[in-house]
């Protein structure tokens, strides 16, 4: 009785998988679009018909690092506003966002989603150098670009192993750069100590800092190293005073950066000029510092601010303002995140107008062969450049000097490229 | 001599339901791959990893009844053993497995040693600082370790014969070292050392009269659990390619102990439950509301607390219960219908009961059955401190 029961369960139970397996088996063998003639015969057009284009993103919009996220809400109000116009050369853009936590497996996941079930054209930007460098090995092998990333390393540039892969924002080698262009036209015998953060970013800037004033008068006289989850710099701060430095390089991020312009602030008697790196350099940083202790701080940018009212005419960022009152009315416009994300947004834009075939293949190439190619919401000066062994698009910076209650633009924008030639590893 | 009979039969019954599930359950395990894109693959695959991680966790919170806050440390140790042995050494990839699991058992055998002094509370907090201060570690440890741009490695490629996708292949390994770490999770606590647990855990002053080694059996029950999470750390290796200390955050240890308790605490195949939620709600909270994904997943957990507290393993046991309940108010005017769906007990209570004929001795060391709402996964009784 049993028996027959489980039998003809059993039975029905296979019955039932194998009907699935052999219905609508979702594991689709389906052989990889791929363009039909002319010069782009047999390059890839996943995601990219005609009339539409695919693109998957994944920011942190959870976790420890999801004040980053709002950089998806820029970039996704500049596809909306792309779209109501007409479309990337009657392209509507499909942009689909994808939240990792700051966590890698997850990012890991969620590129396989996008690439595998979402079909995406292009995994437009993963934010962070984990995520970023967990899907870069996948995203080669699958021949999906991953343009722009969200991060400033130098080895999305340096790397020729990658050619899917490739940055936008200035690498820190390259702001390093323009410290020490600075520090040798204006204090060619300047002493400096550096607080830097422990990891690869800090050791990016610190490394790139120290080769670029290498056979210079600039000499590196102290260094200091915190970890992100330590609780306060001060102690670091102190040992670095001793030195008697005329400059202090301050290579932290958001909340050190505070702790570091309270602690020089305090100190009377040592008085350096205080260079701040540009992921510490908003105002959010600064206020809680007291404007009034933080003039004369230098540091540089490539954007233009939109809380800056100097822009408040500029027709980029007007039309930036606009749109994002429209398109993302949930936020707030004058956060530089979202200024960011208009901006790279802005650049793919151009990338993809400048395809020599609409496939994957030909963004690859695209964002590899830019030439001074201008995008609104980028500083006057700052344009895209990419080419040959030059993978990285913007290295040209502006300093800028903290003044009254805002920072403002010095000298002109830098070209790290033409003062000290390409960046190799 | 009829009652026996019935016994006997249900007994033979319940084998046979047992072995079609199993059978069952082994079809649409290895079917799946054969059916699912390969991210569906990859996804499933990230649930057999962590399942293995959160069976070692049970075998310390669910039977042991201690908690620990830092069970992602002994996974990230895993997965960092094989990733340097791969990147450094080049071994093959098999020959990562047992040096993580062992490597990770002595770990928790010499971290075990606070959780002879410590219990509840304060061992959660101690095991806590162990996943805090490892990524900063491993961040300092750059010529090993990678510091904090990591470690990318190969990950298994399929063997040419085998004529499987690189995903497929890599879900068979994982699907094998899974269905052995759940094996022997099972059978552990199947045996003295499983009884002793659970007797700490019940009651400790008497499982130490009724002769058992407190300290051993609390550091082995450490021990054991650090090496499964070990095993898990290095699949996920294996599956992820790429380590780094970012991806160890002590959020992951949070994750897993929510993940265990979401999924059953004291149950076999809850861990498996756990991982499954671990793995996709966080993309469906997703999907429910990009602007808060967190909240969303928060919210669910709470939900499903709510409904099973026993965890999603206990909820089968729940159902019939609540129902009869339900039924039994309705039915109150007829007392004989009552007293019989009562009795009906819910299928996990009923295993041990049919067992005993066969294997007397082991009901008496088992005073707990997964069912009993009350127990299952008693927390550790930290008001007796």
């Amino acid at each position: 009785m049993h028996k027959t029961t489980a039998l003809r369960a059993a039975a029905a139970a296979t019955a039932a998988l194998l009907t699935a397996t052999a219905c609508s088996t979702q594991r689709g063998q389906d052989a990889p679009d791929t363009a039909a003639g002319g010069a782009c015969k047999g390059q890839h057009t996943t995601g990219i018909t005609d009339d539409t284009i695919e693109l998957g993103g994944i920011y942190p919009l959870s976790g420890p690092a999801s004040a980053y996220g709002t950089i998806s809400k820029g970039v996704a109000a500049y596809f909306e506003y792309v779209n109501d116009k007409g479309g990337i050369d009657g392209r509507k853009v499909r942009f689909i966002v994808r939240d990792d936590g700051y966590q890698p497996p997850k990012a890991v996941e969620e590129a396989r989603r996008l690439v595998e079930q979402e079909k995406v054209f292009a995994v437009f930007q993963t934010l962070g150098t984990p995520s970023t460098a967990a899907v870069w090995d996948y995203l080669d092998k699958q021949k999906v670009p991953q343009p722009f990333v969200a991060t400033g390393a130098s080895v999305w540039g340096t790397d020729d192993k990658h050619p899917w892969t490739i940055g936008w924002q200035p690498n820190y080698v390259a702001e390093a750069r323009v410290y020490a262009k600075y520090l040798t036209d204006a204090k060619p015998k300047a002493r400096v100590a550096v607080l830097y953060q422990n990891d690869d970013f800090g050791k990016d800037l610190l490394g790139g800092f120290e080769k670029a004033v290498a056979g210079s008068g600039v000499k590196v006289v102290a260094k200091e190293s915190y970890e992100v989850t330590d609780p306060s710099v001060s102690a670091q701060m102190a040992s670095l005073s001793r030195s008697k430095a005329d400059v202090l390089l301050d290579v932290t991020t958001p909340k050190f950066g505070s702790q570091a312009l309270a602690a020089d602030a305090r100190n009377t008697k040592w008085n350096p000029l205080h260079i701040v790196n540009n992921v510490a350099s908003s105002a959010a940083v600064l206020k809680p510092v007291g404007f009034e202790h933080v003039q004369g701080v230098v540091s540089a940018t490539y954007f233009k601010d939109p809380a800056d009212p100097h822009w408040a005419d500029d027709p980029a960022m007007k039309t930036y303002l606009k749109a994002m009152h429209e398109h993302a009315p949930d936020t707030d416009p004058a956060n530089q995140f979202n200024a960011y994300g208009w901006a790279v947004a802005a650049s793919l834009h151009r990338a993809l107008d400048s395809m020599k075939c609409p496939t994957r293949e030909g963004l690859r190439d695209a964002v590899r062969n830019l030439k001074d190619v201008k995008v609104g919401l980028l500083l006057p000066g700052v344009t895209l450049s990419t080419g040959h062994g030059d993978a990285f698009p913007i290295e040209t910076m502006q300093l800028m000097r903290f003044k009254g209650e805002r920072w403002q633009l010095f000298g002109k924008p830098v070209d790290t490229r033409k003062e000290f030639g390409p960046l190799t590893n | 001599m009829s009652t026996i009979a019935v016994t006997l039969g249900t007994d033979r019954a319940r084998r046979l339901r047992a072995a079609l599930t199993v059978l069952l359950a082994a079809a649409v395990a290895v079917g799946a791959p054969f059916y699912f894109a390969p991210f569906q693959v990859f996804q499933l695959t990230m649930v057999l990893l962590y399942a293995v991680a959160l069976a070692g966790l049970n075998l310390l919170v669910g039977f042991g009844g201690q908690i620990s806050l830092g069970h992602g440390a002994f996974f990230a140790a895993g997965a960092y053993t094989s990733a340097v042995m791969l990147d450094r050494y080049d071994t093959g990839h098999l020959a990562t497995l047992p040096v993580a699991a062992a490597g990770c058992f002595l770990l928790g055998l010499a971290l075990g040693v606070p959780a002879l002094r410590l219990r509840g509370l304060y061992l959660a907090l101690v095991t806590l600082s162990l996943a805090v201060f490892l990524p900063p570690l491993l961040k300092r440890l750059e010529p090993v370790t990678g510091g904090s741009m990591g470690l990318i490695v190969d990950k298994p490629q399929p063997p040419a014969w085998s004529g499987l996708a690189e995903d497929q292949w890599t879900y068979f390994v994982v699907l094998a070292v899974t269905a052995v770490a759940l094996l022997l999770a099972r059978n552990l606590l199947r045996s003295r050392v499983g009884r002793a647990l659970r007797a700490v855990r019940d009651d400790e002053s008497a499982a130490e009269v009724m002769g058992v080694r407190l300290s051993l059996h609390k550091t082995l029950a450490f021990a054991w659990s650090a090496m499964f999470a070990g095993v898990a750390g290095c699949l996920y290796t294996w599956v992820i390619g790429f380590v780094s200390p970012d991806s160890f955050s002590f959020v992951l240890s949070v994750t897993l102990l929510a993940g265990l308790v979401v999924g059953g605490l004291a149950s076999l195949y809850g861990p498996l439950l756990g991982a499954a939620f671990v793995t996709y709600v966080p993309s469906v909270s997703q999907d429910l509301s990009e602007a808060a994904p967190g909240v969303v997943f928060g919210l669910l957990i709470i939900a499903v607390m709510f409904v099973a507290p026993t965890g999603l393993a206990g909820l089968p046991g729940r159902v019939p219960v609540a129902v009869a309940r339900r039924l039994s108010d309705v039915a109150a005017r007829r007392p004989s219908g009552v007293s019989a769906v009562l009795h009906r007990t819910p299928p996990a209570a009923s295993a041990p009961g049919p067992e005993s004929p066969s294997r007397p001795g082991t009901r008496a060391s088992e005073p707990l059955t997964p069912a009993d709402p009350e127990t299952v996964g008693a927390p550790p009784r930290t008001e007796k401190e």
